[in-house]
């Protein structure tokens, strides 16, 4: 990698487009309108209530733009956020598979299993069949997470004692470049983004993603920020470190396919190599270590790794359902499509 | 991470799995080609069926029909 400076808009983002009354609420009450008693939960999946949450949740990471810094202690916005991490929680919880007899070490056993052939998921479309738009769309979406990769793990680390400690500083680290600013994973997804002709600026396609991309990486933020939940975030982590570097591999197949820049293929190609590593120190270490400390986790940890596949399929039937039928996965196609 | 008397090296092996190795790591194949990884810990293949040699790709896995998982 070569010089790779920081171009990108340092602002926060604007705050998004309201998808119904619950996020007009929140995004009305971070412009300085009176809190008023929300409406009826909605759909615990929905556009309304994964926007609203994400929202929420995003004051604990870059923030917006006009909106005070001091708006992530708000308590009445705290108390609005636990309402609604209740009713996704309580989701999760009711629709991820469980059963008495599973157990981490089962489950990740299960993960590691690569299936024959074409398993119908999302990496193995792209391989085949993914045209350079698909790619864009598809780094467009991931881009809300990829854009601050590792972050909604580093909040686990002060719930963490010895080996686990010690193992998830060091993949963290990896993700954050190992002391070179350049080697961000984040970083290396932006140089991706530009490869792609996209607008690499932080958050830039909130209004674009539909709620089971949001899902997606409001999971991660609700298990990172409560303690209560440190054994599924370990989970949801292993989850992804896992199944990532076999995905990776068959993204950045696909991205060659497709005649992508060299950055684009390189942010998989760099993943493909260091997730086979991150996903054993994270089953040796992390896992290992911290149900050695604390057994009573272990069915936490399997509620992460699940409700990882369960959103994580949600995603991909909505990205396949909407790119089979020739149509954009983006809520206004518009601005990625044509490529 | 320094590799003192004091503090030996630590790799682990595993039978169906890579070498874990804390780096930096040099590794010098038959060629005499020297492949260099600075990550604190490298996973280097074992069952030579990397397309990444020498380093772990995962291709190790067993491999399993769709729905024998369960």
């Amino acid at each position: 990698m070569t010089v790779l400076t920081s171009r990108r808009d340092t602002r926060p983002p604007a705050l998004p487009e309201p998808r119904g009354p619950l996020s007009a609420l929140v995004t009305g009450a971070l412009r300085g309108a009176p809190l008023r008693t929300p409406p009826p939960a909605p759909d615990a999946y929905g556009e309304d209530l994964q926007l609203a949450l994400y929202v929420l949740y995003e004051l604990h990471y870059q923030g917006f733009d006009g909106v005070p810094d001091d708006s992530e202690w708000d308590p009445e916005l705290l108390a609005l956020r636990a309402a609604l991490e209740d009713r996704f929680l309580s989701a999760l919880r009711a629709d991820v598979p469980a059963s008495a007899d599973d157990t981490a070490e089962r489950v990740l056993d299960e993960l590691q299993l690569e299936p024959v052939g074409d398993d119908g998921g999302l990496s193995y479309f792209l391989r085949e069949h993914g045209t350079l738009g698909h790619f864009r769309e598809y780094a467009a979406l991931r881009s809300l997470y990829h854009l601050k990769e590792a972050d909604p793990h580093a909040w686990v680390i002060p719930r963490l004692r010895g080996r686990a400690k010690a193992g998830m500083v060091a993949v963290e680290f990896d993700e954050f470049g190992a002391g070179r600013a350049d080697e961000i994973h984040a970083e290396l997804f932006a140089a991706l983004m530009a490869d792609l002709g996209l607008d690499t600026s932080y958050g830039h396609y909130l209004d674009e993603a539909p709620a089971e991309a949001l899902a997606v990486v409001n999971m991660m933020s609700l298990f990172g920020l409560h303690r209560s939940l440190r054994g599924a975030l370990v989970g949801h982590f292993t989850a992804v470190e896992v199944t990532s570097s076999p995905a990776s591999r068959r993204l950045a197949e696909g991205l060659r396919r497709v005649g992508a820049g060299s950055a684009a293929v390189r942010f998989y190609t760099e993943h493909v190599e260091a997730d086979a590593v991150h996903e054993q120190v994270v089953r040796h270490e992390v896992v290992g270590g911290l149900l050695a400390d604390e057994p009573s986790l272990d069915a936490d940890v399997v509620f992460g790794i699940r409700a990882t596949g369960h959103l994580e399929d949600r995603l991909a039937d909505r990205l396949l359902a909407a790119w089979r039928e020739g149509a954009s996965a983006l809520r206004t196609a518009a601005v990625v499509q044509g490529a | 991470m320094p590799n003192t008397p004091e503090r030996p090296r630590r790799i682990r092996v595993q039978r169906d799995g890579p070498l874990l190795i804390e780096g930096p790591v040099e590794i010098v194949g038959e060629d005499g080609e020297v492949t260099v990884s600075n990550r604190f810990t490298v996973a280097v293949c074992t069952c030579r069926r990397s397309r990444l040699l020498p380093w772990c790709d995962t291709s190790h896995r067993r491999r399993t029909k769709r729905g024998d998982t369960a």
